[in-house]
Parts: C-alpha cells; structure tokens; sequence
C-alpha cells in the first residue's frame, strides 16, 4: 500500500502505533484462518487431488481449449471495443450537436442501449441471426454487436462528459478568438476531451473483456465455455474454472494498471480530468451546471491531486 | 393493427412477464444488502490503518472485480453446488436463487468497496485538519466532519453500482435461476417468433422504466447533496 495520508487518522504516536501493530497481527491472522479454512474444506473434499489438476497441465488442454478459447474472447472483445468507440464518438459529438433534433435522437439512443441489460440484447440479437441465418457464427455476432450497443453507450457520454467537464475557459477563450460553436466542439473540445476519457477508455475495455463471458450462455465458445467443455470432461470443473478465473484476472489486472498509469501520465497534458473508469456500469457523471460545482466523477480522482492510489 | 395487438396482449398473458421482472428485483435487493454490507466491510478494511486488513480488502476486490460476473455464477454453479455438492436450501429453485444473491453480492461487493472508498477520497484533506485544529478527536470528526462528506460523495456511484446490479441480476440464468427475465425472454420468442421485435421490446422497456428512474434519483440526490467546494 502506498504511504498516502489517510484523511481519516492522523499520523500515529508510539501508543497508537502499538495498536496498529497488534491489529495487523489479529488481522492477519484472522485473515490467514479464513483461508486456512477453506483450504482445509477443499482438501478434506480431496481438491487438491493430483488427477484433477494433471489434465490442466497438459498441452491438449491448452490446444484445444484454453488458447482456442481466449483466442475467441480475445476476437470478440478486440471488434467489440473498436466498434464501440466509432458508435460511441458518433453518438457522443451527437449529443453535443446544434440541432435539436439530432440531440434529442441521440439521447434517446445512448439512454436506451445502456438501460437494456446485455445479456438481453446478445440473446435477442443471438435468436434474430439464428432465425435468418444472417450468419454462420450468430452466436459471434450477436456478442459482438451487444457489447456494441452498450459499451458504445457508455464511451458516448465518456465523450460528453470529457467535454463537459473540461474547464470553461477553454471554449470560452475559442469563442474569443472567433470560432464558431462546432469549430470549438471539433477543434478544441474534443481533441482534449478525447486524451482526459483515455484511461476511463482503457476501463471500458476491461468491461467489454469480463462481458464476452456472457457469450457462454448464448453457446458462443469463448474461454469460459472452452474451460467448462474440458471441466464438464474431465469431472474437474473447479479446478478447470479456477484456471480461467485466472486468466480473465490477469489480462484484466494489467488493463486496469495500465488505465491507471494513463490516469497519472495524461493528467497533466490535458486540461480535461483523467479518472480511470471503475470497471462497471457508467463511470463518469458530468460537472453540475452552476458556476464552480465539482465534477463527479465515480472512479479514482486519479492524479488529480485527490492523491486517491488504488 | 388491432389484430396485431390482440395476438400480442395474449401472448402477455400467456407468460409470467411480470413475475419474471420480480424475481430480478428480488435478486437484486437482497444482493444489494448483502453487497453494501460486505462492500461496507472491505471499505473499511481498506482505509484502516491497519497493513494487514488493507492487503486483504485489496486482494479481494482486484480479484472479485477483474472476475467476469458469468465465471463466478458458472463456477458457484458447476464448482460449488455441483462438484463440492454444497446446498443452500433442499429446494431446488430456491436453491439456485440463494447461490444467485450470493453470486451477485461477492461481485457487486467489490464495487460497493470502490464506491465508498472514492467516496471518502472526495474529502480533502484540509477538513480533516480543520476539524482536528478546533479539539475535535478522531470518532466526532469521523462522524460529524469527514463520513458526511464522504457518503454524500458516495451516493453517484453508490447509484451506478445499483444500477449495474440490476442488470446483471439477468446474469442469475448461468446459476439456473430459471424464472428471471432473460430465461423467459428467450422462451417467448423461441416459442413466438414472429415477434421476436415486440416481445424484445417488452423486456426491454421493462428494464429502462427500472434503471432509468434509479439513474434520475441518484443524479439528482448527488447534484443536491454535493458538497460544493
């Protein structure tokens, strides 16, 4: 954990130190018993067998389900999140338009696909292609363009809240200097709106990664559905889960390092905030209308001087 | 048109549409207790001072958020209940529902935690200062200068994650939960297909006329309540 100074406790003298001290003992140990425990139960329900962990280990395993699979998921998620930012670019600057209409029409579109649960729309859209054979994979589509709908939503207003929350004087001193409203949206706005959203970008992407998942249930055979076939198998699902469980965490973990470490390094070339996204649901709100009320943002302040460290 | 709309208010009548949304809001509220009192606890654990519980609430919500929500409904389904034979109740359905709360807690938890965590991060430090430098000690500083603050930070995306785990209430499916939306949806156009457009837009509209006032709610509670600084 970093050294930051908690906002709640004030540096500790010798007593309270020793509190601390015997706290983190009761802690860990309390900590260590849990897991202890579970170990315990697993072992006494012979988990921790050598024949249901040997099959994991092998390069059949591997071949055939493993890499196959995250290989799926890897595709899904890669068309996922670029068709995500074209809708999303496109439907954002929509909300941002002149012309009423196109606002409205706009809004109408980001409120709805972001309300709809996305497991809803891949099963709609799974039985739409299967019934008229749009495609050989409908299962694919229908994951891909899903996550579409609602990832683009959700990059939309990452778009207008980027442009919200920029600092009023930059449109200001473009309207000063004779530009007109779009040229300062094009010009000016987004280009610092797009740096300031990069990270909460990066989160997105760790969403769309852990929703693929959802393809399971619509038989599209991503790493989870890969990894129950061979669990299914073997008689070893536990252990085969866990393994996937893993790999998800791993390539999701360094995503959200890498959001952070975007977090820190934009924040000082844009005049936009570069909070990080917080891995669910609609990260960012937009700054209140009247003069000097805060931005709100739902992820880490990140290096904005909130000195918030994961 | 009339006949169009016949054919479908029977179709409405013909399955459960409504009980299959309350079981979604039923999952949804128990996990949304369950979570905010286990995200409540890993917040805690995480801005104590304490290294050893901060490591542990760290652990579990880098774990439990980068887990696809599907991996953990699919793994209490296949790992616990089937492999371990680990039941909750000798009822099936009821069964399948309990792993489906769990499920969505020890998920939603994780984000409960960075809610309210996010949510004492928007008190500057400054206030904690000041309330030291007029005599306050550490619990009535906690509680009349600085938690305030911090869950009037927290409502957003206190309401974001709520939102979020009504949606993936749909997620229950993957733990057999057989009587929520997704599941029905799925039946009806099977069964239905020639309007498979209208009966979409059913469960559809169903969701937005339930997420979409949480959304107004929360905005308009954290515009009123923000601390204006």
């Amino acid at each position: 954990m970093s050294s930051q100074q908690s906002v709640l406790f004030d540096a500790p003298g010798p007593r309270a130190r020793r509190w601390i001290v015997l706290g983190n003992v009761l802690g860990a140990l309390v900590v260590l018993g849990i897991a202890a425990l579970v170990v315990v139960q697993l072992a006494a329900k012979g988990q921790f067998a050598a024949a249901l962990w040997e099959p994991i280990f092998t390069s059949s395993a591997w071949q055939n389900y493993f890499i196959p699979g995250l290989q799926n998921t890897l595709r899904a998620a890669g068309y996922a999140i670029v068709g995500a930012v074209i809708f999303g670019l496109v439907f954002g600057s929509g909300r941002l338009a002149r012309v009423r209409a196109v606002r409205w029409l706009s809004g109408v579109v980001v409120e709805f696909f972001r309300a709809v649960p996305v497991l809803l729309m891949m099963v709609f859209f799974w039985l739409l292609f299967g019934f008229n054979r749009i495609s050989d994979d409908p299962a694919f589509l229908a994951v891909v363009i899903a996550l579409i709908l609602y990832n683009g939503s959700v990059i939309a207003e990452l778009v207008r809240a980027g442009v919200g929350n920029l600092p009023k004087g930059q449109s200001e001193a473009g309207l000063a200097v004779g530009l007109t409203g779009g040229q300062v949206l094009r010009s000016i706005q987004l280009p610092q709106a797009l740096i300031a959203m990069l990270p909460a970008l990066v989160s997105q992407l760790v969403v769309v990664l852990k929703d693929t998942a959802l393809g399971q249930i619509i038989t599209y055979n991503e790493l989870l559905r890969a990894a129950q076939i061979f669990g299914n198998g073997n008689s070893n699902n536990l252990q085969t889960l866990t393994v996937a469980a893993l790999i998800f965490i791993v390539i999701n973990w360094a995503l959200t390092a890498v959001a952070r470490w975007l977090s820190r390094y934009l924040s000082g070339r844009t005049a936009g905030q570069t909070a990080a996204g917080p891995g669910i649901g609609n990260p960012v709100a937009i700054a209140g209308k009247g003069p000097g009320a805060p931005p709100v943002t739902a992820g880490d302040p990140g290096g904005g001087g909130g000195g918030s460290v994961l | 048109m009339g006949d169009f709309l016949s054919q479908f208010g029977a179709l409405f009548a013909e399955y459960p549409v409504v009980s299959a949304f309350w079981v979604n809001i039923q999952l949804t509220f128990w996990a949304a207790i369950g979570s905010l009192i286990l995200g409540t606890i890993l917040a805690l654990m995480r801005i104590s001072p304490i290294a050893s519980l901060q490591w542990a609430g760290a652990a579990y919500v880098n774990i439990l958020r980068n887990t696809p929500l599907t991996v953990i409904m699919t793994f209490l389904f296949l790992a616990v209940w089937t492999q371990l034979q680990i039941t909750l109740s000798d009822d099936f359905a009821q069964n399948f529902f309990r792993f489906g709360v769990i499920g969505l807690t020890v998920y939603h938890a994780a984000f409960v935690c960075e809610a309210i965590r996010s949510g004492v991060n928007t008190v500057p430090l400054g206030q904690a200062e000041a309330a030291r430098a007029i005599g306050l000690s550490f619990l009535p500083a906690a509680r009349l200068i600085i938690l305030p603050q911090a869950f009037r930070g927290a409502i957003a995306p206190l309401g974001n994650t709520l939102i979020a785990l009504l949606k993936n209430s749909t997620v229950a499916v993957a733990v057999s939960v057989s009587t929520e939306t997704s599941t029905l949806m799925r039946e009806m156009i099977e069964s239905n297909a020639n309007y498979i457009y209208a009966i979409f837009m059913i469960f559809a509209i169903g969701f937005a006329v339930l997420v979409i006032p949480i959304g107004l709610l929360t905005t308009y509670l954290s515009n009123r309540l923000a601390v204006r600084r």
